[in-house]
This record gives structure tokens, sequence and C-alpha cells, in this order.
């Protein structure tokens, strides 16, 4: 007497906004008709903080996992003890996404400390000799896109021997000059960043020119903050000994679940 | 703790890294410096407010561009070569006998979700072990020594995989495949075999391509297929997210080419997201090739590119132009360090190296040039000129622009070739492309000398003798197209000097060939074509069998078709002559029915063509040399009979009849000439004919004796004759075929003279006893059927006068002027024939199809006797009326015929002197069918 429990969310792109309904059908497939003790769904939005081991130690980070938080939480009951009919059951659901109390909304988002995340749980209890069965159903949250249109800020760079850190032998590197610019500095997140580098000159040939994006996340706990950088992805734009003085374009496209705007709380800050 | 971090990203999104052992690329840790405080961009923010950007964004492309904005949208149309017919050329054409290698980074799928029994493990435990894992499995594994047979096979093999993976729905096992085959092409180790690694994996790609646009179709034809001109909002939310997901997967792949290509390959899909996604596509794409080091690599990626946007968005032309910019900007790498390195690694010279981007950048023109007005020719023409080292965008202009606009420039052209580096782009390989376009079209009239002159100069300076006749070939149309024999002649010498020594004629018969071919195609005036002193000791070079014979056989086919006038020019026949000599020449014991029917066809024509006027010895010594030359083709030797009889014909008929002394012994002559001729043909009835034609021919030119010795022959041959023959492959019965001969054979007989030295009706009982002896089928009534046919004759023979004869010949009727002797001789035979027809109508009673054949028989014989028959006497009316009632007697007669034949007789009886038939009328009774 197999029974199978899917939820399924009327957008097929799972992305909602704050003040949106999140809507969707949950599915019950069985052959015959069963038993069962109640049906229940919950929504939940959670942050889940992480302290990095290189800030505060191996043991301090095992054991002090700062509390989540969290931002939104329904429950309601679907169905009362009963019993379900065989063949295909759907149930409708409609939750508001508001959050709870005053919290915000953030966007959802999957990093290494921190990790921002929205689901829905749909728990079907059965009798004692049946096990109960649960569904989880992970939705995405993006923010209202700003109202305010930003006016870009493109910023020229310029990469020479000299404008590097942290080398110890700065005699032993090769002459380069490598100029670029992107075209702005805060980007919108659903629009790729863009620019363009141009290497003037190198006296070695380049072997590859990658662009690499970075979180940094900062959570805050007893001792102070901790702050870790960690990379999200690295993409190659050019491969081998490039022309020189032809603009090589950059282009990335943020991924979106790994990358949320830059958000700043008092437990914890996210930046790229 | 970059440990730990990767191990995380692995973790998460192991899936669209392409590579598994991601490896950090900076020696520092960047990161930690960046939380130093001094972020490098503001930083750089700072710096750069000074700095205006004199990186124009765009590249040097897009103003000309779109400048040259097409109006409408055209589609592409059938004038468009496409890619497929390239395909096979590129991969016949660059190969290599180096070992190649296949370096994949498959089967590790770190993407999978975490065991969660292994949880009390660390997670840099756990990391360890997945990588004794993944080596186990061979996740990384490197094919060397391949053949490039193995590689085209393995390269199929990935496709396969790729199909597999598809139709099991295993998606990102196939995005992986395509990855990786596509991070092959950033292999440029066996540089050789490039361009057609490149059309094997671009062909993968074309495969992706097709399979995720068909999967997101029919996800978006659910309820009712998508329109073929279906915009954005047709496309169900489903489908747009799946497809998004795929430009987002592909967005973050990490290594620059495969990312470049499988968007290039999927991005027909961005129909489904907006109407003005590929226009922004395209741009970013070519945009992005110039992250791309290697030039060759670099050109390859924009010839996919523009044949992905000419496929997906023909009407999108500036991307094609600032991909070709783009090209012309990095031009200067092909001969940077970087390269030369590499070519002095792989020991590849730079002009075999240049002629790898040929390919490429012929697509490219290609694709720009289609319906492109001139004048952006001209502007991309200009630019060319500019470049330093310009032969190879030189030779891809010529290559991929139209001809007409090449032809009318031609004298730029060369100058331009002119100029070029010596070192660089072989010239003869330019020659070749501009005369490949003065072939199709042709370029002012003043300018075709110096043209020539200036081509010619640089081609005969071609040592390598390969490339001399691939380049020598091609101009060969044009100097036939716009030039006399003198200049062609002048041509064809040059080719013998250079492809003569050391035997060079050998390796390039196929140049050769199609050196005859393009002359023929020109010169169909064959006085012309042989008075150029060079064409024949051309022709020697052909010194393979096979490809001699072929090479005649061509010649000989326009000769026929376009020698509309019987010739005799010595040179014409000598050189044709010689050239159907060659032909015949090849016909061995070996040689197929086929070839030898169709060799003595071509010959045949040319027989057929020469004829020398009123010189008929001439003519008649030309067929005995031509049947000395021609002896194994039997159709040849029975041609050169009957043009002998003809000639005969036409000397009897030049002398009005009366032949002089000379004309005689020359119509004897021709008669010889048969006869000695006819018994070399195996032919039992080509024998046969041509010995009764002769003799009529003979007979005709009053030589009574060489037509007694023709008639002879033919009577003394008949016993050879087969019981079947095979006729086109099948056996057939012979009896049709004898039966017909006799009876035309029985025909000449009247008028031939009995010889005075033989008896009474020599032939005709020679003829008779032959057929008596002759073995005929069983249950066939030939033999009687010849006898009732002869029995017409020996009624003529019998006459006063005969129906025909032959002016100046006296036949039997003068010979024997009605001798009673004679008569009584013509009835005893008669008598013996009619004996042996009734015995043999007596035996014909046992079954049912005897009597039938007997009825026939009777009838016919009642025919005879009706016909040529006196029936005033008794015996022989009484005879004809047995025969009536003995064909009626078991009603096998047609009814229809009887009838009609006793109308006639009845309307012959009404005539005078015919009256006894109206006894006969009488006795003949109709058979009552009902």
């Amino acid at each position: 007497m197999s029974v199978t429990l899917d939820i399924k969310l009327k957008r097929a792109n799972k992305v909602y906004h704050e003040g949106e309904t999140v809507a969707g059908v949950i599915t019950l497939s069985c052959k015959e008709a069963m038993q069962h003790h109640g049906i229940s769904l919950s929504m939940e939005g959670i942050v889940n903080l992480q302290l990095s081991s290189k800030s505060v130690g191996v043991f301090e980070a095992f054991y002090n996992s700062v509390k989540p938080i969290q931002l939104i939480s329904h429950n309601i009951e679907v169905a009362k003890a009963g019993k379900i009919p065989g063949g295909k059951t759907e149930i409708p659901f409609e939750f508001p996404l508001n959050a709870k109390g005053n919290k915000v909304l953030y966007e959802t988002y999957h990093g290494v400390f921190v990790n921002i995340q929205y689901s829905l749980r749909c728990d079907l209890k059965r009798s004692l000799l049946a096990k109960d069965l649960s569904r989880n159903c992970e939705f995405i949250v993006h923010c209202q896109p700003q109202k305010a249109k930003v006016v870009p800020a493109p910023v020229n760079f310029t990469i020479t021997p000299d404008t590097l850190q942290n080398i110890r032998e700065r005699s032993l590197l090769p002459k380069f000059l490598i100029r670029g610019h992107l075209d702005a500095t805060s980007c919108v997140i659903s629009q790729p960043l863009t620019g363009e580098v141009v290497v003037e000159k190198s006296e070695v040939p380049i072997k590859s020119i990658e662009l690499q994006l970075v979180r940094v996340e900062t959570c805050g706990c007893a001792e102070g903050y901790a702050r870790d950088a960690t990379e999200i992805q690295n993409i190659q734009i050019a491969e081998g000994d490039v022309c020189h003085g032809l603009p090589i374009p950059i282009y990335m496209v943020f991924p979106r679940l790994f990358t949320c705007p830059t958000l700043e709380t008092t437990n914890f800050k996210v930046g790229q | 703790m970059v440990t730990d971090t990767k191990t995380r990203r692995g973790t998460r999104k192991g899936s669209t890294s392409s590579s598994s052992s991601s490896s950090s690329s900076a020696p520092a840790d960047p990161l930690s410096s960046m939380l130093d405080g001094t972020d490098p961009l503001s930083m750089f923010a700072a710096a750069s407010t000074s700095e205006t950007s004199a990186l124009s964004h765009g590249g040097s492309g897009g103003d000309l561009g779109r400048k040259k904005r097409v109006k409408e949208e055209e589609p592409i149309g059938a004038d468009f070569e496409p890619w497929s017919t390239k395909r096979g050329e590129i991969l016949a054409r660059f190969t290599t006998t180096e070992k190649l290698s296949i370096n994949l980074f498959m089967g590790s799928d770190r993407g999978k979700a975490p065991n969660p029994g292994t949880s009390a493990v660390s997670e840099k435990v756990r990391t360890r072990l997945e990588e004794l894992d993944d080596l186990e499995e061979g996740s990384q594994r490197e094919l060397l020594n391949l053949s490039q047979q193995d590689y085209a096979n393995r390269i199929e093999e990935l496709n396969q995989s790729l199909k597999e993976a598809w139709s099991s729905d295993q998606k990102v096992k196939a995005l992986k495949i395509v990855i990786q085959c596509s991070k092959l092409l950033s292999d440029t180790s066996v540089i050789q075999f490039y361009p057609s690694k490149f059309v094997l994996i671009t062909d993968i790609l074309d495969t992706f391509g097709r399979l995720v646009y068909d999967r997101i179709w029919t996800m978006c034809s659910d309820p009712r297929t998508l329109p073929d001109s279906f915009t954005a909002e047709d496309v169900n939310d489903t489908a747009k997210e799946t497809c998004l997901n795929w430009f987002f997967k592909i967005a973050s792949i990490r290594e620059l080419l495969p990312r470049l290509y499988v968007e290039a390959a999927i991005l027909k899909c961005s129909r489904f997201l907006s109407k003005s996604g590929i226009q922004e596509t395209l741009p970013r794409l070519t945009a992005m090739i110039r992250g791309i080091g290697d030039p060759l690599v670099a050109a390859y990626a924009r010839a996919y590119l523009c044949r992905v946007g000419m496929e997906v968005a023909p009407q999108l032309k500036e991307s094609l132009n600032a991909n070709f910019f783009d090209l012309l900007a990095t031009f200067r790498q092909v001969s940077g360090d970087s390269v030369q390195r590499q070519l002095h690694l792989q020991r590849v010279e730079a002009p075999e190296y240049l002629t790898l981007y040929s390919p490429a950048i012929n697509w490219i023109l290609q694709c720009i040039a289609y319906r492109a007005p001139e004048q952006l020719l001209t502007e991309m023409m200009e630019r060319c000129k500019m470049m330093v080292n310009n032969a190879l965008l030189l030779n891809s202009i010529m290559r991929a622009f139209r001809p007409e606009f090449v032809a009318t420039r031609a004298t730029d052209f060369i100058g331009m070739i002119k100029d070029c580096d010596e070192s660089g782009f072989p010239k003869h390989l330019l020659y070749g492309s501009l005369g490949r376009s003065l072939a199709c079209a042709d370029p002012p009239e003043s300018e075709r000398l110096t043209i020539l002159n200036e081509a010619w100069k640089v081609i005969t300076k071609v040592r390598n003798p390969q490339d001399y006749m691939n380049c020598a070939e091609i101009w060969v149309e044009f100097t036939c197209r716009h030039f006399t024999k003198r200049e062609v002649n002048t041509v064809l010498a040059d080719i013998i000097k250079h492809m003569t020594p050391d035997r060079a004629f050998e390796d390039a018969y196929p140049q050769l060939q199609s050196v005859i071919r393009k002359i023929l195609t020109y010169f169909h005036d064959f006085s012309v074509l042989f008075s150029m002193e060079r064409f024949l000791p051309f022709l020697d070079m052909f010194q393979k069998d096979s490809v001699r014979v072929e090479v005649c056989k061509s010649i000989m086919e326009v000769f026929i078709k376009h020698q509309l006038e019987v010739t005799r020019d010595p040179v014409i026949l000598n050189a044709m002559l010689h050239i159907c000599k060659t032909m015949h020449d090849s016909v061995n014991a070996l040689t197929l029915e086929d070839e030898k029917r169709s060799l003595a066809l071509l010959i045949i024509g040319f027989i057929r063509m020469v004829s020398f006027g009123r010189d008929f010895e001439q003519q008649l010594s030309f067929c005995v040399e031509a049947r000395a030359t021609f002896c194994n083709l039997e159709p040849v030797l029975v041609q050169l009979i009957h043009t002998v009889n003809q000639l005969a014909m036409e000397t009897r008929r030049v002398v009005k009849g009366n032949h002089s002394r000379k004309t005689a012994a020359f119509v004897r002559a021709c008669a010889a000439y048969c006869f000695i001729t006819i018994p070399s043909l195996s032919s039992i009835f080509s024998r046969l004919h041509l010995y009764l034609l002769s003799g009529q021919v003979a007979l005709a030119n009053q030589c009574l004796s060489q037509a007694d010795a023709f008639l002879k022959a033919a009577v003394s041959i008949l016993p050879e004759v087969p019981r079947s023959i095979s006729v086109e492959g099948k056996l057939r019965s012979s009896e049709t075929f004898l039966l017909d001969f006799i009876n035309n054979f029985l025909a000449t007989l009247l008028v031939v003279p009995d010889h005075p030295e033989h008896g009474v009706l020599y032939l005709v009982r020679g003829l008779l006893n032959m057929v008596q002896d002759y073995t005929w089928e069983d249950n066939s009534d030939a033999k009687v059927r010849v006898y009732i046919s002869a029995l017409p004759l020996l009624a003529a023979m019998s006459q006063e006068t005969y129906l025909y004869s032959i002016p100046k010949v006296d036949s039997n009727e003068t010979l024997y002027g009605g001798d009673p002797k004679f008569l009584s001789e013509i009835n005893k035979l008669c008598e013996t024939l009619i004996g042996q027809i009734l015995d043999h109508l007596k035996t014909l009673t046992r079954d049912e199809q005897s009597v039938r054949r007997q009825s026939a028989l009777a009838f016919s014989l009642f025919g005879v006797l009706l016909a040529h028959g006196d029936l005033r006497n008794n015996k022989l009316s009484q005879l004809s009326v047995n025969l009536w009632n003995l064909s009626h007697k078991h009603g096998h007669c047609e009814t229809r015929v009887s009838v009609r034949t006793l109308e006639s007789i009845k309307h012959q009886a009404q005539q005078p002197d015919m009256a006894h038939l109206a006894d006969a009328i009488q006795r003949l009774a109709l058979q009552s069918r009902t």
C-alpha cells in the first residue's frame, strides 16, 4: 500500500516576492483508499548561520552554532484524520508570503556560512504501523526590484606589477600592463556583470584570464564578528596568449541561488 | 580554508563545473587580500576618473555594420552553399598520420548528493576518499596514440553516447559530454588535423543544439503544436524555465571555449525566451571570442558562430561583419611568437599552417558575401589590403566573394597577389583561387591577355608538380574560354614540360583528365583541336591504361556529338585513328561485354564520319587500314563491311551502272574485301546476313562469280547455325531467325543466274539439301516451312519473264529461255518438295497439338498452290481441295481467314482465264461451327 506525496507550486520557476501568495497543490496518489491521522502543511523561512573555523577555532565553530533566525512560519492543517480515496488526490493550498512580526524577508541565499532558505513541508501522519510521510519543497524569495533607477558608475582599473599586493619579490615578476573597466561598481543582481579588459603589454605569454566572483560573509557571535571571503564561481574570459591591445569582454551572469544582493543586518552581512 | 571552500562548492554545483579538478589559478590567496580593507575596485575607481575610456566598447567593427543595415529580413536562399557541402571537403583535405589523443574528464559525479551514512567522517577525509574513487573510476580518461580514423570513431561514439544519455534522461551527462568535446577544440597539438577535428566536434554540438531545441519545443507544444513563426509569448512557463536553466548552467561553465561553443550550439533556443535574445547574444559571443588567444582556435570559433548565426538569424549581418573585423584585428597574431613557437615544436611550415585557416575564413567571408551589396565587399577588400601578410585573407576573399566581383577586379587582385609576402601563403593557391573565379565570370576583355600572362608567369615557376598541376588545371579553363588554340597550345606545352620529369604525371591523372575535359568543352572543331601541336603529346602522358582509355573515350564522345559533317582531314583522321587504336588496344580477354560494346560504338561513330568524297580508292584503303587496326571488335568489322558495300554501290551509282574496266576492278576489290573479312566474324548470323548482302551488292555490280562465291559460302555455313543463340543475354531458339534468313535468301536466288559449270539450279538444290540435312529441333515444322516457301521461288523461276531482275545481269530466264528441260527440272523439284510436305503432313496426327500444326501447314500449302500453282491441272486442283479439307477437318482453322480466302478466290474467278477457279470453289466447303 504505497502512497506518494508531492508538493507542486503553481509557478514553474518557484520565485515569489514578499506580499505575494504562494499557491500550489499537494498531490497524493495511492492505489487504494488509505487511512491517515491528518495532513498538515507548514511554510518556513530560516536564516542559518555558521561560524567559520578560521575565525573562532574548530571547537567553538562546532558548538557555537548561532541559533537560526526564523523569518516566516505558518502552519495549517490541510485535512483532519480520515480517509483518502484511491487514485490521485489534489489538495490546493495558498499561503500569504508575509514576514513574521517585524522581520524582513531576505532573498533566498545559499552561502557557506549564511544560508537563507524558504521551504514548504507537508506531513502526513499515519497509524503506528505505517511510517509518517513528509515532503519538503523549497521555494525562492526575491526582493521587489528597486524602484529607483540605479545610475551605473563605471570604473576603470589598471593592473601592473606595482599594483599587486602580497607579493614577496616584486622584481621577479614579469612586466605587464593590463587596463580595463567595469560598467558598474554596484550591479543589479539579475543583470550580468559587464566590462572590458585590455592586455596592453605583457612580457610573458598569457595563459588564462579568469574572473572570480567572491562573497564576503560576516557573522556576529559572542566573541565579535567573523568575516570570511569565499569563491562562488570562477569564469575564464581569456584563454591563451590573447591579442594585445584588444578589449576582451568581461561578462558574468550571477548564479542566483548562490548570490544575493549585498545585505546587512544586525546579526549577519553578505556582500559580493 | 581553501580546501573546505572548494569542497563545498564542488558538492553543490559540480554538475556544471566542467572540470572536477578545479584548481585555483591564483598563486597567493587573493581573497585574504580583499579583506585587508583596500578594495582594488574602489582603488581603481579613484584612479580612473581622469582616464577616459580610450577603449571603445564595440571594437572596430560596429559602425560599418550599422551603416550597411539590411532593410528587410531575408531568409537564406538555395544559392547559399550550405555547411554540409564543405564538411566532407574539409575532412578529406585535412588529414594527418600523426597520433592523436583525446583527453576527457568524465564520470566523476561530484554533484551527487553526499552520502548521509558518512556524516561522521570529517569532510576532509571524505574528499580524499572521493578523489581516490574518482581515480579508480578513471574519471580522467586520456586516450593516446589514436590514428585519425580511431579519433573520428571515438568522436562518433561520443556522439552516440550523447544521444543515449539524452534519451535516457541523463541531461547532465549529455551536457558534460558536450562540454568535454568542445574543450577538445582548444587543443591544437597535431595542428594539421584541427580543421577536421572542428568538423567532427561541431557535429556533436549541432546534435546537442537540436536535442535541446526539440525538447523545449515539445514541452511547449503540449496542448497544440507551436506555429513555426512563434514568439516568446506563445511559450509556456515550464518550457521557459527549462530553457533559462540551460542558459544559466552554460553561463557558469568555467572554461571559455566550452562556454562559448555550447551557448552558440543552443543559441536557437533563445527564441523561446525573447524576441531580441539572438540579436543580443550574437554580438556578445562575437566579442567573447576575443578572449581566445590561439588565432586558429579563434578563427574556427568565429566560423562556428557565423554558421549558427546564418542558421538561426540570417538577417543579422552585423555580427558576421564584426566577426570578420575582429579577425582582422587579431590577424597579426598569426605571425606572433606563440604561434611560431608552436609551429616549430610541431614542425609545421608556415604556408601549411596558413592553409589551415582557409576553411574557416572562407566560410566567414561566404556568410558575409552572401547577398551583400557591392560596396561592402569593396570595403572588405580594402581593409584586407591594408593588412600585413594578407595573402590568406586575399585567398579567402577570392574564394568567397562572387566570381563576377572578383573578375571585374582581376587586375587589382593580381597586383595584390604580387605584393604578397612570398614566405607566407603559397602563391599558387592564390592564383588557383583567382583562376576559379575567372572560370565562372569574365574579366573585362582588354585585360584578359595581361591577366593570363601575369598568372602564368607565376604558375610556371611553381616547382612542386602537384601544386603546379592543381593551379594549371584551373587556369586552363580561363585560357580555353577566352583564347585561341595558340595560347592553349602554349599552356599544354608548359604542362607537359612540368609533368614529364620524374613521371610526375602519374600522380596527377585526375587533374590532367580535367584539363582534357575543359579543352573539349570549349573546342569542338577537331581540326583546330588536333592542329594543336601539343595535344597528342599531352595525351601521351596518360600512361596508365585505364585512364588513357577513359580519356580517349571522352574525346570520342565529344567528337561524335559535335562533328556533324563527314571529314577527310588527314590531321583529324590520323589523330582519331590513333585515339581509336588506343581504345581498341585496351580490349583484352578480361574486358567486359558492355565495355567492348561502348568502345565499338565510339569507333563506329568515327568510321561513319570518315569520307573521302569521290576518292573511293582512298576510302577503301582507309577501310583496309581500319580493319587491320580494329580487328578485335566485331561490330567495327561489321561496320567496315557495310561501309565497303556502300562504297561499291556508290561507285555503281556514279558510273550509272556502266562499269569501266577500272571501276569494275574496284568493285571486285570491294567484294574481295568483304569476302575475306566476313569469315573473321564469330556471330553466325552476322556472317550469313553479310554474305547475302555482299552477294547482292556483287550481283548488282555484275560480279557474278563473286556473288556466286558469297551465296555459296552462305549456304555452306548454314549447317553451323546452332539450335539456340543468345539474344540480349537470353538463350533463344535460332529457328525463327534462320527461317527469316532462308526466305530472304530464296528471294535473292531468283535473279542469280546458274553457274555454267554446275548443274541446273545448283544453288537452290544446294540450299534445299542443307535444309534437309540440318538438324532441326524436334517436333518442328521448320523444314517443311522452308519447302513450302521454296515453292513460290520455283514457280517464279518457271515464268517466261521474271518478276524482277538486275540491270545488266542475265538471270535464268534469259539463260535458258524457257527451255522445257529446265522447266521439267523445276517441276521435278516441285514434286519432290510437295511429296516431302505431304509425307510430313501424314505424320502429324498423333495428338491435338500435332493436328493443329497439320491444319496450319496444310492451309499454308493450299495458299501457295492457290497463288502459284496452275489449278487448271486437275491433279493439282484436287490436291488443293484435299488440303483445304484437311486443314478444316479438325476445326482448327480460323473461320475469318477461311471466309476471306474464299472471297478472294471468288474475286479472282471473275477474271478472265480464271474461270476454272469457280469449279474449285464449289468444292471448298466452309466448316460449319454450329
